[in-house]
């Protein structure tokens, strides 16, 4: 004796949102049934656990129906098959796309291919994030990049307009599709205290700055590919590092500048050249593809570890970062001003992001 | 050459992936009707084609034009081998036929393949040239309306209720074999589809030609249904009410015209009615001669003078007289009479007076057939809701059923593609007994009867079904016996009504209809009858069975609720004539069965009148399955239903622990759901008859434009003040256990059954259900509506199992269902479903389904629970005074104000635009530039970042045409702006918190799917979720493409499942209809369905204008 076909279809389809949730976070029916019940939702409507289960794979199986559309999320809009209000369509896709920091965090940087995709039971095992929604995320990933990746204008824009998400989600994916495309090194263990908001943070600063699209906007791969040319021009700046000259004047312009304004003024001052050198020589080997994968590991390594060992302030660190850039400015054999801010700008606010525990 | 239809092929989007080397389809469009095709161009290597063909004409016979739909086939062009078949589109046009409806059907309709479901979209244009025909001899019916809503439909007035039309058309099945080879080609489906489409239009011009024949110009609460009769072929019926509906045609209309005000009505009829053209007079004298008196049904002597039927002395309590039988005439026509176990069967003397009524009742039945001259044969009536003052009394509900043997039967229409069987039946039966039409004639024929055993004249809510297994198959038709208002019908019967008395007594709207129509003497069967709680001035019945709906005048206390009897009974497997008396013996004691479960959970919920009563029962192989669902109410004029008393097998038996326990916890449920429902009766009403017939005689006096003369009003006052004296006593009385109902336990099945009373869990706080069109008690409906079907199937694996087992399992299923809707529906708290309608069927051994439609109505919780608190105290002459209103205020609105007294109906005028379509429907893409959701998000995307007005241009540079990799993507969004109009669905009449302003035509519709991947579907439940799905958003294409936003009167009228996992096949059949209709909110009467449709769309790619 059993119920042998059971199904509930609405003019509008419903869908609650915290089944929702448990089937994009990869719960089995009976699981979720589980979470559901330990949620309480029973008491609310005298419910018994049949029909519990009855409504939660209704509910999957509706989900199941809607994945298809939500891989192209401009066909939710108009297609016919569900009617979902508009506000709902936005949720769902909102939802569908978003995804866990854990997880992400895992895979930004690496190569969207299928040699990642085995890795997944790992990722799961290790973030405790299910497997079925580790491969709906990376999926996800991958699909935007497809997409996006060949397309002309910017990123954000072409992610946000194909696959109808929200601002801050946008980025997000932008970031994610910008870090898969550089191949960012982010897994190291001295990089494991960042967040993916951090790089996601330093990635919007890279993509607004340092790409061909921050020149050009109507390039192919314009947000994805650093600009060669300005890469090449940060080999210029290595003269602020090998003119002794200019890496004196640059030391006590600064010095001067932040003396008695902060307390580790005599780690700053002992450090200067040091920290100096970290940063330019960053700068200098961004042509290699290799370097830039180092990027952000060069970063901490030669110039937050030191601040952070010397117990710098995140103000001592913001007023240092500040004069050091201004400071060149006041060079008179300095010529390469315009690349200096434009290095500089971006490395001020990534370090500024990354700067913490 | 009476019309000129044109088609015209715009574009396809998200076409499926034909070519699986370049991931592409080079689509092109067949597009047929009747016998021409035409073809467009071949569209090449897209999924979004645009064809943008040429206008394609087809110039044919308006009664082609009826019968056949439109077939748009999408394929894939292959140079080397056969086109493949994408899929198909039907399209009805009838509704473009009539002039009042939709002038031009476009938008983008779901391709549907019935193996595939649907495969992509295609945006089509239709319109027809219709020229005038005034051939008398003509074949089709163009012009008629059809409603399938079962009450006047708003925005109409009726001028006159002409009656009942039926038709039946029989062919063969072009799969008759299906169940032997589930898998069927899809040739096969088609045809089927194709067949059973040809044949509802040929049945809908059918009826369109009898309704004209009477004068009428639309069919309202149009029944259509089909049986699947397996190799004895397939019938397509439908049943209607005929009328002359008129236009209201301005705000301003509502306040004049849909008054039916029953002196003013039908004089202004004959004005007013668009139908009577030149010779429309002609017509009704034919009719008037020819329908007369000696109607067959006169002429039968068996029915009339048959001794009454058998039914009554087993249904001592209620008003419902039924019976049943075989074509074999197995039934005993007494099988019924051992019902008077309860005790209450009268003795021969009872039986004589009975004899005495009965040619009472004839005679009186002669004056009201004749004067319902214009209902022809069967005074019946399929509307279930009826403008003011329309229905008088109600006697209660009548049913018949009556099993057949399928393979007796030789259908001389057969062999034909079609069959063509004018006229109506008459002409037919005397030389086709066997037919089909004999069958259900014979029916009608004892409903009427049994109709005027119960002194009525006409039968109201009156429905048809059939349930057939194998070869077997039971029709049962069911309605309510009434007497209804001869105003409402031609206007040569006016002078006969006012000579009856019964028409001209001043019955007070509120409790007139439940007033007995037969002799208070000479009652056709045992009841308790009691002066009208309300006026006083008439006899009542203790509990009232109808079909229909409450009548939105009726005064009721506390709210209403679903009540359903399930019952299961086991039978023998056997084969033809066994099987079918079998069958028959075991329908009455079923039939008996399930009322008296009705009439205990009646009492339990203490109410005494049911609503909206619909009993199936459905045939399986080994067991009969029955489910009677109703909506209990306290009638206000009804006596309280005393309780139920719990008795053991003799007197001494009740000390028992045992029964005693049982009693209270009877009790505590009845003072529960007391509670729950509200009900309070009011008390004082019995305190002083004098004071409230003087009220009563002071606002009778006060009565302006009162029908009723005054002389003769006020002896008819005193007549009732009088008799009022010496009915305080018997009210008394009636308050006491007297009356109680007297449950006997006298063995281990009693105690069963009313442990099973007791399992009827209520619904959840915030919940009410109700399966009639709005719930009793409640009128504060607030916008949120979600319609729903549910399908559940069981399978029994004991195989071993007794009655009880069954009986428990179908009550679980029942009740888990409701169950799961309470809790998927709870968002919407506080909320009611209405209209839920059951539907059983066994399709195989051990299988049970129930399939459920209906709509959940969130209502506003402030406004109903002040109600009852101030009925009751406001009863005797307040509720007086409020009817008075009524009648003078709210019948001013007649079928608008019926359920929705809330509504204002205002003063302007419909703009004149709004009969040209909707235009954000329309397929160019230039008409979505509105701000809708998207774009707007788009939009402040673009200012947040540089270069986003050059994006968009770039984007818009770029072709649709699919020519390299990278814009693959972009392509799939460049069909054209269009939009999605939300359309809504429900199986009421109405939408609350809107006006319908127009209806655009009938939806029927008809789907085959079938699979033969069932597990990769997802299994049966994967299968038939995405066919519902499916269906439901064909049913929203084809209304949005008549340029409207809703469907109204929506039911699936069949869902028949067939599976074979064994073989990974399913197949599945559903029938739906529905009225299509535009309809604005009521907050802003100015709104044009265009501005209802771009506030409702969603656009969703505007920027790509091709």
């Amino acid at each position: 004796m059993a119920v042998e076909l059971d199904v509930f279809v609405g003019n509008t389809t419903i869908m609650d949102e915290e089944v929702y949730k448990l089937w994009l976070d990869g719960y089995t029916v009976n699981d979720a049934v589980k979470v559901r019940m330990e949620g309480g939702v029973m008491e609310e409507c005298e419910a018994s656990a049949d029909v519990l289960l009855s409504d939660t794979m209704d509910q999957y199986r509706t989900f199941q129906m809607c994945e298809r559309l939500l891989h192209s999320p401009a066909k939710l809009a108009n297609q016919l098959l569900f009617q979902i209000t508009p506000h709902r369509q936005a949720v769902l896709i909102e939802r569908y796309y978003a995804f866990d920091d854990a997880f992400v965090r895992e895979v930004l940087g690496k190569k969207l291919s299928k040699g990642t995709k085995k890795d997944l039971d790992d990722i799961s095992a290790k973030t405790s994030v299910t497997l079925k929604s580790c491969r709906r995320q990376f999926d996800n990933f991958k699909r935007v990049f497809k997409v996006v990746e060949e397309l002309k204008g910017p990123l954000v824009e072409n992610i946000r307009q194909h696959f109808l998400l929200s601002d801050k989600l946008g980025r997000d994916y932008a970031a994610i599709v910008f870090f898969a495309n550089n191949r960012f090194e982010t897994g190291k263990r001295k990089l494991q205290y960042l967040t993916f908001q951090d790089f996601a943070f330093c990635a919007g600063q890279l993509i607004n700055n340092w790409t061909v699209g921050a020149v050009d906007h109507m390039v192919e791969d314009m947000d994805v590919d650093l600009d060669k040319e300005f890469l090449q021009e940060l080999k210029e700046l290595k003269i602020l590092i090998t003119d002794k000259d200019l890496l004196d004047q640059h030391k006590s312009l600064v010095c001067t500048a932040l003396r008695g304004k902060t307390k580790a003024f005599n780690e700053m001052e002992a450090n200067f050249k040091n920290l100096s050198r970290g940063l330019v020589n960053i700068a200098a080997k961004l042509t290699n593809t290799k370097d830039v994968r180092d990027f952000f590991i060069d970063l901490v390594e030669k110039f937050i570890e030191p601040c952070r060992s010397d117990r710098w302030t995140a103000a001592d660190m913001r007023l240092y970062l500040t004069h050091y850039t201004n400071s060149a400015h006041i060079l008179d054999t300095f010529k390469h001003q315009v690349v200096w801010d434009r290095y500089m700008g971006v490395i001020k606010s990534c370090i500024f992001k990354m700067y913490h525990d | 050459m009476p019309g000129k239809l044109k088609a015209k092929i715009v574009a396809g989007r998200h076409l499926p992936v034909m070519d699986r080397a370049s991931d592409l389809t080079d689509a092109f469009v067949e597009v047929k009707f009747g016998n021409t095709t035409f073809k467009t161009d071949v569209f090449p290597k897209s999924l979004n084609p645009q064809w943008n063909s040429e206008w394609f004409k087809f110039e044919v016979d308006d009664e082609d034009l009826q019968d056949e739909p439109l077939q748009v086939t999408v394929l894939d062009h292959d140079t080397y081998s056969a086109n493949d078949a994408i899929g198909k589109v039907y399209i009805d046009i009838d509704p473009l036929l009539c002039t009042e409806a939709a002038s031009v059907i476009s938008g983008w309709f779901p391709i549907y393949d019935t193996i595939h479901g649907i495969r992509g979209e295609i945006n089509v244009l239709v319109k027809v040239e219709l020229f005038n025909d005034l051939n008398r001899f003509r074949q089709s019916s163009c012009g008629v309306k059809f409603f399938c809503t079962t009450s006047i439909p708003r925005c109409y007035r009726a001028a006159m209720v002409h009656g009942f039309v039926e038709e039946l058309v029989v062919n063969e099945d072009p799969e008759y074999q299906w169940i032997d080879r589930i898998r069927t080609p899809r040739a096969s489906n088609e045809a089927r589809q194709r067949l059973i489409s040809l044949m509802s239009g040929e049945l809908q011009r059918k009826i369109g030609l009898k309704v004209l024949e009477m004068g009428g110009n639309a069919v309202v609460g149009y029944l259509q249904c089909f049986d699947l009769e397996g190799e004895s072929g397939l019938v397509v019926r439908a049943i209607g009410t005929a009328c002359t509906l008129d236009k209201l045609s301005s705000g301003s209309a509502p306040n004049t015209n849909t008054h039916t005000h029953p002196n003013t009505a039908p004089a202004s009829n004959a004005c007013n009615s668009p139908s009577k053209d030149g010779k429309e007079p002609v017509f009704g004298e034919d009719l008037l001669s020819s329908s007369g008196p000696p109607t067959p049904f006169r002429a039968l002597p068996t029915s009339s003078s048959s001794p009454p039927p058998p039914f009554s002395p087993s249904k001592p309590c209620s008003r419902q007289s039924s019976s049943s039988d075989t074509d074999l005439s197995l039934t005993p026509k007494t099988g019924m009479g051992s019902g008077g176990s309860v005790g209450k069967e009268a003795g021969p003397l009872k039986t004589l007076l009975r004899q005495q009524t009965q040619t009472a009742l004839e005679q009186r039945g002669a004056s009201s057939s004749g004067l319902l001259i214009n209902t022809g044969e069967f005074p019946f009536f399929t509307l279930t809701s009826f403008p003011p003052g329309f229905l008088v009394h109600v006697g209660g509900v009548v049913s018949a059923r009556s099993v057949k043997l399928l393979d007796r039967i030789h259908n001389p229409a057969l062999g034909n593609t079609r069959s063509y069987k004018l006229l109506d039946w008459n002409s037919v039966t005397a030389d086709e007994p066997e037919t089909r039409d004999a069958w259900w004639e014979e029916i009608r024929q004892e409903i009427k009867s049994h109709a005027k055993a119960l002194g009525c004249h006409a039968v109201v809510g009156y429905s048809e079904s059939t349930s057939i297994c194998e070869e077997v198959c039971i029709l049962s038709a069911s309605g309510t016996a009434s007497i209804l208002n001869p105003r409402f019908m031609r206007e040569g019967c006016l002078d006969i009504g006012i000579a009856d008395h019964r028409f001209e007594e001043p019955s007070p709207p509120s409790c007139g209809f439940c007033h007995i129509p037969y002799d208070e003497l000479n009652m056709p069967f045992p009841a308790q009858l009691t002066y009208c709680y309300h006026c006083r001035r008439q006899k009542v019945p203790d509990v009232l069975f109808t079909t229909i709906d409450l009548p939105s005048e009726a005064s009721v206390t506390g709210k209403g609720c679903l009540i359903q009897a399930r019952l299961c009974r086991l039978k023998k497997k056997a084969q033809g004539e066994v099987n079918a008396t079998a069958i028959s013996n075991m329908l009455p004691f079923m039939e008996y069965e399930l009322h008296t479960q009705l009439m205990n959970k009646l009492k339990l919920r203490s109410m005494n009148a049911l609503f909206g009563l619909h009993i199936q029962i459905s045939v399986g192989e080994n067991m009969l399955l029955g489910l009677a669902s109703a909506t209990g109410v306290y009638l206000t004029a009804l006596p309280a239903p005393g309780g139920i008393q719990i008795a053991g097998k003799t007197p001494g038996d009740l000390s028992n622990d045992h029964i005693s326990t049982i009693q209270k916890r009877i009790n505590d449920t009845i003072a529960k759901n007391k509670e729950l429902y509200q009900i309070n009766p009011p008390k004082l009403f019995a305190l002083d008859p004098e004071v409230f017939c003087g009220i009563n005689m002071e606002l009778n006096e006060e009565l302006v434009g009162s029908p009723i003369p005054e002389p003769r009003h006020r002896s008819r006052l005193f007549r009732s003040h009088s008799e009022s004296s010496d009915e305080v006593s018997e009210l008394d009385l009636s308050h006491g256990k007297k009356d109680a109902f007297v449950l006997e336990i006298d063995d281990t099945d009693a105690v069963e059954d009313i442990h099973s009373l007791l399992i009827d869990a209520p619904p959840p706080s915030g919940f009410y259900s109700c399966n009639t069109e709005v719930m009793p008690g409640i009128n504060t409906w607030t916008s949120g509506v979600q319609m729903f079907t549910s399908v559940r199937v069981f399978r029994l694996s004991n195989a071993n199992l007794t009655n009880q087992g069954l009986n428990k399992i179908f009550t679980d299923l029942c009740e888990n269902l409701l169950k799961s809707f309470y809790f998927k529906l709870r968002s919407m708290i506080p909320c009611c479903l209405c209209h839920l309608n059951f539907t059983v069927a066994v399709p195989e051994d051990e299988l049970i389904q129930v399939a459920v439609t209906a709509v959940a109505m969130t209502f506003d919780k402030d406004q109903t629970q002040e109600k009852p608190a101030e009925k009751p105290i406001t009863k005797g002459s307040g509720d007086t005074e409020e009817q008075l209103q009524f009648s003078m205020e709210l019948c001013a609105d007649s079928s608008l104000a019926n359920s929705q007294p809330p509504s204002k109906i205002s003063g302007v005028p419909e703009s004149s635009n709004i009969s040209s379509r909707a235009a954000s429907v329309d397929y160019g893409s230039f008409a979505d530039r509105c701000s809708t959701w998207l774009e707007l998000l788009r939009l402040k995307a673009h200012t947040i970042r540089r270069g986003s007005v050059k994006t968009i241009s770039s984007l818009e540079r770029s072709s649709p045409l699919p020519d390299g990799r990278s814009r693959s993507l972009r392509s799939t969004r460049s069909f054209g702006g269009t939009s999605v109009t939300v359309v809504k669905m429900t199986p009421l009449s109405f939408l609350p918190g809107t006006r319908i302003i127009k209806y655009l035509g009938i939806i029927n519709m008809f789907f085959i799917r079938e699979t033969t991947s069932l597990r990769e579907e997802g299994g049966v439940s994967g299968f038939l979720h995405s066919f519902i799905a499916e269906v439901f958003a064909m049913v929203r294409a084809h209304v949005a493409a008549l340029g409207g936003n809703a469907v109204v009167s929506y039911s699936m009228k069949e869902c028949v499942f067939m599976e074979n996992p064994n073989k990974n096949q399913a197949q599945c059949l559903i029938n739906v209809s529905g009225d299509a209709v535009i309809c604005v909110r009521e907050s802003d009467p100015e709104a044009t369905p265009s501005m209802t449709n771009s506030a409702q769309s969603c656009s969703s790619e505007t920027d790509t204008a091709t």
